[in-house]
C-alpha cells in the first residue's frame, strides 16, 4: 500500500491575501471608466448644487417698507461662540468685585399676544393681551459684565413652569426648588461673586439656604452690572397636525414682584437704573411696555424677550445648507456601490473572482474596503471645498451662518464623507443579496432618502412618526450632519424639518453604520452559502 | 398599408405583454407595489393623532402616502423592462423582429403602463378603503368636520383615480429614462433622484420664489398635487395641473429615449 500523494501545486501559497484582493478590486474599480467618472459627477454633484443653493438663498431685511433693504442680522454672541437671544429688562447697579445680591420674589404674573402683532399706534402697548405666564417666562436677579447683548451673565430666576432656576452664559441651566411661585410660597434668591465664580443659592424661607450652582464665568471684568430682571419668550402654540412645523404666536410679557432686595459689597447707595437691553429688530414688545417701580425694598420688573440660546432653523442659515448636494451625491455611490457587484454577476466575472480567491468573505470584505476608501476620499474632497464656498456664498447674500466649534466643523465634514461611503458599502452589501442592479440602487434609495423626505415633507405624516423614521432607518444617519444644538430651556420646534434630528449626530450615524453591517453580514453568508 | 401596422402594432403588443407575464420578476413586483403601498398608507392613517383641537388632516393625502414608496417599486418595473433587455442582449433580438424602434417602444409602454394602471387602482382602492376605516376610528370622520373619506366625494375620486395616473406617468418616465440610459442601476438611480430628490433641494433653498418654483417642476411634488383635497388654494399649481407636471416629465423622457433608440446601435 503506497499513499498516494495528492496534488498539489507548485504556484506559491498567500496569493489571495487581503493585500492582493484588494489591489485586485482597486484594479476593477479604477479601470471601468463609468465608475471613475461617475465617483467624480458624484463630488462634482455635492459642490454644484452645493453653490446653487448658496447663491439662491437671499437674505434681507428691512426696518420699514421703504428703506432700502440691507443683510438680515445676525444674532448677538454669546461667551462662549454661539448666537444667543439676549433681550430683557434689567433693573441694575454697578457691582465693583465681590459681593451678592439677595432678594425674594413674590410674583410671576404675565401677558401675551395670541395674534401675533402688536398694539395698535395710540393705545397702551399691551391692550388686549391675555393674561397669563409662558413656561420659561422668567424673572429674578443677574449679575452680568456689562449691559451689551451677548455679555457673560450668571442668574438666578423662578420661571413660568419650570421652578426655580440657575442659569448662566445662556447655554447652562440648572434646576432649584420646584413648584410654583406665589404670594404664600415665596421663593428667594441670592447670588454671590466670588473673584470669576458666581454661586447661586435659593430659599423657601430667607433662613435655610441651598446652594444651587456655581458659573465659574473666566474673564468677568471686575465691576459687573447686578440686579433684578424679568423677560418671556413668546406666546408660541405649535399646532400637532401633521408635519408641525406651523406655530402662532404672539409677544409676552413678565411681570415680577421683588421684596426684601438686599445687597452686600461695594454698591452705590444711588438708586436703580432700569433698561431694557433689546435691539431694535428683536422680536419683543417695545421699551415703552417694560419697565419698573420701586416702593423702598419692593420693587416690580416687567421685561419682554428671551436669556436663552438661539436655537438655529427658522430662517437662520446653517453649514447644513452648503450640503445640500448630500443627497445626489449619495445616491451617485449607492449606484456604484450597488454596480461594484451585481456589474459582476451581470458579466458573470464573479466565477473568476471566486476562483481566483475561494475565500469569498474576503472578496466582499476588499471590495467594501475599496469602494468605502474611493467614496469616502471623494466626499471629504467635494466637502472640503463646498463647505467654505458655500458659506462664503450664503454670506454675500446676507444670510448669518450659525457659528460654530471648528470640531463641529470637522465633525460635519467628515461625518458627511462618511455618510457616503457607508451608503455605497449598504448598496454594495445590498447588491450582494439581490444580484440585480435595479433592485439593489431602489431598496438604498428607498430606505435613505426617502425616510429623510417623509420626515421633512409637511402634510403627510404627523411629527412624532416622522422623528421614528429618522430614528430607525438608514436616514438616521442625517444626523450627523447637524450643526443646530437642541435646548430644554428654549421652547422651539424641534424636528427633522428644522434641522434638528431625535438621535444625537453620532447616534443617528451609528444606526447607518449598524444596516450597513448587517446587510454586510447577511451579504457574507448568502455569498458563501449560494452557488455564484 | 394602415391594416398592417395595426396588425405590427398587435404583434409587438403581444410580445412585449409575452416577455412581461412569462418573467417572474414583474409580476412578483406588480404585487410588491400594491403591498407596500397599502402596508405604508395603514401606517400613516393609523399614524395621525389629533389630541384636543381640530386640525388640518387631508385624509385622501394620508391615506395615498404608500405612493411615495409605491412608485420606486413601479420605476423598477419600468426600468428593467428596457434595461434588462439590453444586459441579456434581448434587445438586438427585439429590433430584429420589430425593426420600427418606435414602436417597440410604443409597445413597451402600453404593457408596462396597463400593468402599472392595474396594480397602481388596486393599490389606490385599497389604500383609500384602509385609510376610510382608520381614520374614523382616530376621530377623522364627518362626525368632527373632517369630509368624508369616499370616492363618491369628488375630491377623493379625483386624489384616488389620479394616484393611479400618477403611477403609471412615472412608469412611463422610468421607460423612457431607461431607453436614454439603458443600464439598470443608472436608470434606476436617475429615476428615483428626479422623484425624490426635488422637494429635498426646494427644502433647503432661502429663496421662497426658488423654492415655489422648484416645486412647481418637480415631478413628484407637483405630480401628487393631484392628491389634495383640502387648501387647493395654497397649492402653487392646481391638482391636474401638477399631474401634467409629471405627465411633461414622462412625455419628454419617452421622446428623447425614443429618439436615442431610433438613432443609435442596440
Amino acid at each position: 500500500m503506497t499513499a498516494i500523494a495528492p496534488y498539489r501545486s507548485e504556484r506559491s501559497t498567500g496569493r489571495d491575501g487581503l493585500a492582493q484582493l484588494l489591489r485586485a478590486e482597486w484594479t476593477k474599480f479604477r479601470s471601468v471608466r463609468g465608475w471613475v467618472i461617475g465617483t467624480l459627477v458624484g463630488g462634482l454633484l455635492i459642490v454644484g448644487i452645493g453653490v446653487l443653493t448658496g447663491s439662491n438663498s437671499q437674505c434681507s431685511f428691512q426696518t420699514s417698507p421703504d428703506s432700502a433693504s440691507h443683510a438680515c442680522p445676525a444674532p448677538p454672541t454669546g461667551p462662549e461662540g454661539g448666537w444667543v437671544s439676549d433681550s430683557f429688562y434689567l433693573v441694575r447697579q454697578p457691582l465693583a468685585g465681590n459681593g451678592s445680591i439677595t432678594a425674594q420674589v413674590t410674583s410671576l404674573t404675565g401677558l401675551y399676544s395670541t395674534h401675533g402683532g402688536l398694539a395698535a399706534a395710540g393705545g397702551s402697548a399691551t391692550a388686549g393681551m391675555t393674561p397669563g405666564v409662558q413656561p420659561w417666562s422668567k424673572a429674578g436677579i443677574m449679575i452680568k459684565a456689562s449691559t451689551a447683548q451677548g455679555s457673560a451673565y450668571a442668574a438666578m430666576m423662578v420661571t413660568g413652569s419650570h421652578g426655580v432656576r440657575m442659569q448662566w452664559d445662556f447655554t447652562h441651566d440648572v434646576a432649584g426648588l420646584a413648584g410654583k411661585v406665589s404670594a404664600s410660597a415665596p421663593r428667594w434668591l441670592r447670588l454671590t461673586r466670588s473673584g470669576d465664580a458666581i454661586s447661586g443659592y435659593d430659599s423657601a424661607d430667607g433662613v435655610h439656604w441651598t446652594l444651587v450652582g456655581t458659573a465659574r464665568l473666566t474673564g468677568f471684568p471686575a465691576t459687573g452690572q447686578g440686579g433684578l430682571f424679568a423677560a418671556t419668550p413668546g406666546y408660541t402654540k405649535t399646532s400637532t397636525s401633521l408635519g408641525g412645523s406651523s406655530s402662532t404666536g404672539g409677544p409676552a410679557l413678565a411681570t415680577g414682584a421683588f421684596d426684601h432686595v438686599s445687597r452686600q459689597g461695594s454698591w452705590p447707595a444711588a438708586g436703580w437704573t432700569g433698561q431694557a437691553i433689546r435691539k431694535p429688530a428683536d422680536m419683543a414688545l417695545p421699551a415703552s411696555a417694560q419697565g419698573f417701580t420701586q416702593a423702598g425694598d419692593r420693587l416690580t420688573v416687567s421685561g419682554s424677550g428671551d436669556v436663552a440660546p438661539a436655537t438655529g432653523g427658522g430662517g437662520l442659515s446653517s453649514v447644513e445648507q452648503t450640503l445640500t448636494g448630500t443627497f445626489l451625491g449619495l445616491i451617485v455611490m449607492v449606484v456604484i456601490g450597488a454596480m461594484f457587484m451585481t456589474a459582476e454577476y451581470r458579466r458573470g466575472l464573479i466565477r473568476t473572482t471566486l476562483t481566483a480567491s475561494p475565500r469569498r468573505g474576503r472578496v466582499l470584505a476588499a471590495k467594501a474596503v475599496v469602494l468605502a476608501g474611493v467614496t469616502f476620499v471623494t466626499g471629504l474632497v467635494a466637502v472640503a471645498i463646498v463647505i467654505p464656498v458655500g458659506e462664503r456664498l450664503l454670506h454675500e447674500n446676507g444670510n448669518p451662518i450659525l457659528p460654530m466649534p471648528a470640531l463641529t466643523e470637522a465633525r460635519i465634514a467628515a461625518g458627511t464623507a462618511a455618510l457616503l461611503a457607508v451608503a455605497a458599502v449598504l448598496a454594495l452589501a445590498v447588491g450582494t443579496l439581490l444580484r440585480r442592479s435595479a433592485g439593489a440602487v431602489t431598496a438604498v434609495i428607498a430606505g435613505i432618502v426617502l425616510p429623510y423626505l417623509l420626515a421633512i415633507l409637511g402634510g403627510v405624516l404627523p411629527t412624532g412618526a416622522q422623528e421614528w423614521l429618522v430614528r430607525v432607518t438608514p436616514a438616521a444617519g442625517f444626523a450627523i450632519q447637524q450643526s443646530n444644538q437642541q435646548y430644554a430651556q428654549v421652547i422651539a420646534s424641534y424636528n427633522p424639518a428644522n434641522g434638528f434630528f431625535p438621535l444625537a449626530p453620532w447616534a443617528g450615524f451609528a444606526v447607518l453604520c449598524a444596516w450597513a453591517a448587517a446587510a454586510l453580514v447577511l451579504a457574507a453568508y448568502a455569498l458563501r452559502r449560494r452557488d455564484a | 398599408m394602415s391594416r398592417t401596422a395595426d396588425a405590427q402594432l398587435t404583434r409587438a403588443l403581444h410580445a412585449e405583454w409575452t416577455k412581461l407575464r412569462t418573467v417572474a420578476g414583474p409580476g412578483a413586483l406588480l404585487l410588491t407595489v400594491i403591498a407596500l403601498t397599502a402596508a405604508v398608507g395603514v401606517i400613516a392613517a393609523n399614524a395621525v393623532s389629533c389630541p384636543g383641537q381640530a386640525c388640518t388632516v387631508d385624509s385622501a393625502k394620508v391615506s395615498l402616502t404608500g405612493i411615495y414608496l409605491g412608485q420606486a417599486v413601479v420605476a423598477i418595473i419600468a426600468v428593467t423592462a428596457v434595461s434588462g433587455e439590453y444586459s441579456t442582449g434581448m434587445m438586438r433580438l427585439t429590433l430584429a423582429a420589430t425593426p420600427r424602434r418606435w414602436r417597440v417602444l410604443a409597445a413597451k409602454a402600453a404593457v408596462v403602463g396597463t400593468a402599472t394602471l392595474a396594480a397602481g387602482a388596486v393599490a389606490a382602492l385599497a389604500s383609500v378603503l384602509a385609510g376610510s376605516v382608520l381614520l374614523a376610528r382616530h376621530g377623522i370622520d364627518p362626525a368632527h368636520g373632517y369630509e368624508a373619506l369616499s370616492l363618491g366625494h369628488g375630491p377623493v375620486l379625483r386624489a384616488t383615480l389620479g394616484s393611479v395616473l400618477y403611477l403609471g406617468l412615472v412608469a412611463l418616465l422610468g421607460l423612457g429614462v431607461a431607453a436614454m440610459i439603458r443600464d439598470s442601476a443608472v436608470a434606476t438611480g436617475t429615476v428615483l433622484g428626479l422623484l425624490y430628490l426635488f422637494p429635498i433641494v426646494a427644502s433647503f433653498v432661502g429663496n421662497p420664489d426658488w423654492q415655489r418654483h422648484l416645486e412647481q417642476v418637480s415631478p413628484m411634488t407637483a405630480g401628487l398635487y393631484i392628491q389634495a383635497t383640502t387648501n387647493l388654494n395654497a397649492l402653487p399649481l392646481s391638482p391636474w395641473q401638477g399631474l401634467g407636471v409629471l405627465a411633461a416629465w414622462a412625455a419628454g423622457a419617452l421622446l428623447a429615449g425614443g429618439l436615442l433608440l431610433r438613432f443609435r446601435d442596440a
